[in-house]
């Protein structure tokens, strides 16, 4: 045999019939590039591994040469289904800081984006959830519902997924007039469409076998773990920023926080149903109100922040973010920390998965609702 | 050659005569049989094109798409150049595979395929195979499949495709036992296991109009455990690109494949076929016993329209089974066959004898 | 008892459960209703997109192949990650002062990440957003652009005096 060519190795079985196996960086179910060490024994998980880093792209290093505005286009390739509410994190941060008042307008569409954001996010997961446990239709009448909401995406903003439009001081460019008009079809659109959703998947008798008592996490795990957004409150932890710190128009609307107690891969499911609702709820309340005015404060063209520590939180559709900003008056950060929600919700699953079949790993690691550029950053 | 679309037995009449009147007896049997060898193996092939290319555009059609539509009209000769593309594939060998073995599982499984396909009736007078012990002998050649999963995940020499090939072989070994138990209640109606006395005694009606009840039950039974004896729809774990194991035809590439692909999808036809035929009439065009001007409205669409219309009423269910529900994990199969299907089962069985030996079918 | 009529409660609803599923996506197949799929290249004529589309950055010439980058560099500042460079030269204008005049204004597609802080900073409105998606090449070379038309000059405002 030439040289290049290694010789084949024995396939070598551990004692107790235990062997490892990596669910590799490329899987159709890991939803990004993450690595799974798996050992198994029969068909049982008896360790689970994660390991991730393999789209690390050094976002946060490539902050601290980049200023404020610049950093907006950064913040959008993390969690790139909720690009609005990335965005809005930064620049609510920056106005702490420095103490600008937005105009109201700017407050009440930045609302209407991150709702829409939500909306578009959940329904990618649940594209995505049901096609790994192998419904494959779910997958194209979710995505079918989600082109209408990326439609009004690319008519205000210019980007269907990538859109860099809130800036530190409003919106990057007044929405279009017809914004109001075609939220509110698409709104009438959906909610035609989600009772769907509920005949084909969460009724189902298959389904339900296969995510009810799946995964169950308590509130205790989730607490000192730190999963925050659906994944926590489908195991009762109320965890919901929107509520205890609201910002831009969160404090005039009325939505009620979707919790579960049972902590299983169901309960995580319906919270995220149930989250479509009051998203499309707290639409309602404000599109016919969306007032007149500047889109966007007077911001001076190089921002200096005062020296110091800044931090803001927002909720994203998979969880917190945090934004942490420490600024010694330069007009670049000196050191800029994000606080991701998928990173923190990603280290439960060992505690999850161990014990269950190969089979349910799919089913919590689809409920967890993990976007891996989130956890690399 | 007199051609009659409604009884086809005149026209292989008259080519037996035709062919008897050149040559001696043993030679018209050996021409007969290459002749209905061609006709399966062109029949197979055809069939097989055919259900791809449905599947394709009835998935398409569900999901809100459209499916091929770029080669050829309305995509029609997707599936030949997919064909094409498998046929000009490398054959990898595995190494330290056993190379005979490796060879050897996709005939098994074609071979197993075809002679099942043989016993259907497709029309009067279109019956390569009419065994008098028919539905006995369909039931002992479809479980030769099983050998050709389990050899292909034998052979293949990787943990993964023996670990699919393991619970696809325990699938199929549960489930044959709902499938013959099913079948079973047809023969108690008709007294008889075969196949062109099973259409026959559907003169007067289709049995699960007659057998009423039971034969409904049985009907659905059958459906639910010949889809996971096919290893298909919500029952594919053997296959599915989203579970760890990858399935017994990893390690298979280009035109054995291809094989195994093909046998899936004519399994799926015989599968209805077969339904159709104990069930539904096979051939029989729809009766209600007493009305004879009915009757006749009836019998003038062709039986082989009947039969395939059947058929494909039935293929389009289990398609509906695929694109619409998830998937079902390797103990949630057992336990549904070996908890609901088979208690169910012998249940039905009981109460067929009692009816039968009552009198109480139509 | 009780887990015999569980045994066919169960039965019954998880069939029922089952046929709802069937009943939606056969209906789907019966009536398909709307069907999105855009048959793309051959739609070319007919696709439209929204104005402010994020293609690539142009520099909108008019007829007399004006446009109105006087060369200032803002934009270069502005982009994140120096997809733009701005080369200019001297030039003595009819007064006979020596003023600042764009040479070449490079653009690396490569490179962009369609922030669009460059089209919302330029203070004279020189840069845009055109619609055209299709800008893959077979050249790496081709990537780098060069934004300002040979032969053009900028536009001359009319100053109310």
């Amino acid at each position: 045999m030439p040289s290049y060519i290694s010789e084949p190795h024995q396939v070598i079985i551990g004692e107790d019939e235990k062997y490892v196996v990596n669910m590799g960086p490329q899987h159709p179910s890991t939803h990004g590039v993450l690595r799974f060490e798996l050992t198994i024994k029969g068909e049982t998980i008896v360790n689970l591994v994660p390991h991730c880093g393999y789209i690390h792209r050094g976002i946060e290093k490539m902050c601290e040469s980049n200023t404020y505005q610049q950093i907006i286009h950064l913040t959008d390739r993390l969690d790139y289904m909720s690009a609005h509410q990335n965005n809005e994190a930064v620049s609510l941060c920056v106005e702490k800081a420095l103490g600008v008042e937005v105009p109201e307008r700017a407050k009440v569409v930045r609302t209407i984006l991150s709702e829409l954001s939500r909306l578009s996010s959940h329904l990618l997961w649940w594209a995505a959830f049901g096609m790994d446990l192998g419904a494959l239709t779910s997958f194209f009448y979710a995505m079918r519902d989600r082109e209408k909401i990326l439609d009004i995406f690319e008519e205000n903003t210019g980007g269907r997924l990538i859109q860099s439009y809130i800036c530190p001081g409003g919106l990057m460019y007044d929405i279009q007039p017809n914004f109001a008009q075609r939220v509110k079809d698409l709104l009438a659109y959906l909610r035609k469409k989600l009772p769907e959703y509920d005949r084909l998947l969460t009724g189902n008798v298959i389904f339900l076998n296969r995510t009810q008592g799946i995964g169950r996490m308590s509130k205790e795990m989730a607490i000192d773990y730190a999963v925050t957004g659906p994944a926590g409150r489908g195991s009762g932890f109320s965890c919901d920023v929107r509520r205890y710190e609201p910002y831009s128009a969160y404090d005039r609307v009325e939505f009620k926080e979707i919790l579960y107690t049972e902590g299983d891969t169901f309960a995580r499911y319906k919270v995220r149903m149930d989250e479509m609702w009051e998203s499309m709820k707290i639409i309602d309340q404000l599109i016919d109100q969306i007032p007149d005015g500047p889109h966007t404060a007077k911001m001076k063209p190089v921002i200096k922040l005062p020296a110091g520590e800044y931090y803001q939180r927002v909720e994203t559709a998979k969880g917190e973010l945090g934004i942490y900003i420490i600024s010694d008056g330069e007009k670049n950060p000196l050191r800029f920390r994000l606080r991701t929600p998928c990173f923190s919700n990603l280290f439960v699953i060992d505690k999850l998965a161990v014990g269950t079949k190969i089979a349910d790993l799919i089913a919590i690691f689809g409920s967890l609702d993990l976007v891996i550029p989130d956890i690399d950053r | 050659m007199s051609f009659n679309i409604y009884d086809f037995t005149s026209f292989t009449q008259s080519i037996h005569d035709g062919l008897s009147s050149v040559m001696a007896p043993g030679w018209v049997t050996f021409t007969e049989l290459v002749i209905v060898g061609i006709v399966f193996l062109a029949f197979y092939a055809l069939t097989g094109l055919a259900l791809v290319y449905i599947e394709r555009k009835v998935c398409a059609f569900i999901q809100n798409r459209v499916g091929p539509n770029r080669v050829g009209p309305y995509g029609l000769f997707q599936t030949v150049a997919d064909a094409t593309k498998l046929l000009l594939k490398e054959l990898l060998m595995v190494h330290k595979a056993d190379k005979f073995l490796f060879n050897l599982a996709p005939y098994i499984v074609i071979v197993a395929s075809f002679m099942a396909l043989g016993a259907l009736p497709f029309a009067k007078g279109l019956h390569a195979i009419d065994l008098n012990i028919g539905v006995l002998y369909i039931l002992a050649v479809t479980s030769l499949s099983v050998l050709g999963i389990l050899i292909a995940g034998w052979s293949s020499n990787s943990k993964y495709s023996l670990i699919g090939a393991m619970r696809s072989g325990a699938q199929v070994v549960s489930y044959e036992l709902s499938v013959g138990m099913a079948l079973l209640t047809v023969v108690l109606f008709t007294g008889s296991m075969q196949l062109s006395v099973i259409v026959e005694s559907q003169v007067d009606g289709w049995w699960i109009f007659k057998g009423h009840i039971p034969a409904f039950i049985a009907l659905i039974i059958y459906i639910v455990a010949s889809t996971a004896e096919i290893n298909r729809g919500p029952f594919d774990i053997a296959e599915a690109e989203s579970e760890l194991a990858a399935g017994f035809h990893t390690e298979y590439s280009g035109m054995k494949f291809a094989f195994f692909f093909l046998a899936e999808y004519v399994n799926m036809f015989f599968v209805a076929g077969l339904a159709a035929t104990v069930f539904l009439g096979g051939w029989m065009p729809l009766h209600i016993g007493g009305f004879e001007a009915f009757n006749r409205v009836m019998d003038f669409i062709p039986p082989i329209i009947w039969f395939f219309g059947k058929t494909f009423a039935l293929i389009y269910i289990i398609m509906l089974f695929k694109w619409t529900f998830p998937r079902i994990r390797i103990d949630q199969l057992l336990t549904l066959e070996w908890k609901y299907l088979l208690p169910i089962n012998l249940f039905n069985i009981l109460i067929v004898a009692l009816i039968v030996m009552m009198g109480w079918h139509f | 008892m009780n887990g015999f009529t569980k045994y066919f409660s169960d039965l019954f609803k998880g069939v029922s459960s089952l046929l709802k599923g069937m009943r939606l996506t056969s209906g789907y197949f019966l009536s398909p209703g709307e069907i999105v799929t855009e048959q793309y290249p051959e739609n070319r004529a007919t696709l439209k997109l929204p104005k402010r589309a994020k293609g690539e950055v142009i520099m909108p010439h008019d007829d007399e192949n004006h446009h109105r980058c006087t060369g200032c560099g803002i934009c270069e500042n502005s982009c994140p990650n120096g997809s733009i460079q701005v080369i200019t030269r001297k030039e003595v204008n009819e007064e006979g002062k020596a003023i600042r005049v764009i040479d070449k204004h490079i653009y690396h597609l490569s490179m962009c990440t369609f922030c669009g802080l460059c089209v919302k900073d330029c203070p004279s409105n020189a840069l845009a957003f055109s619609n055209n998606f299709e800008l893959a090449v077979f050249d790496r070379n081709k990537l780098t652009k060069v934004l300002n038309r040979p032969g053009s000059s900028l536009k001359k405002e009319n100053k109310a005096s």
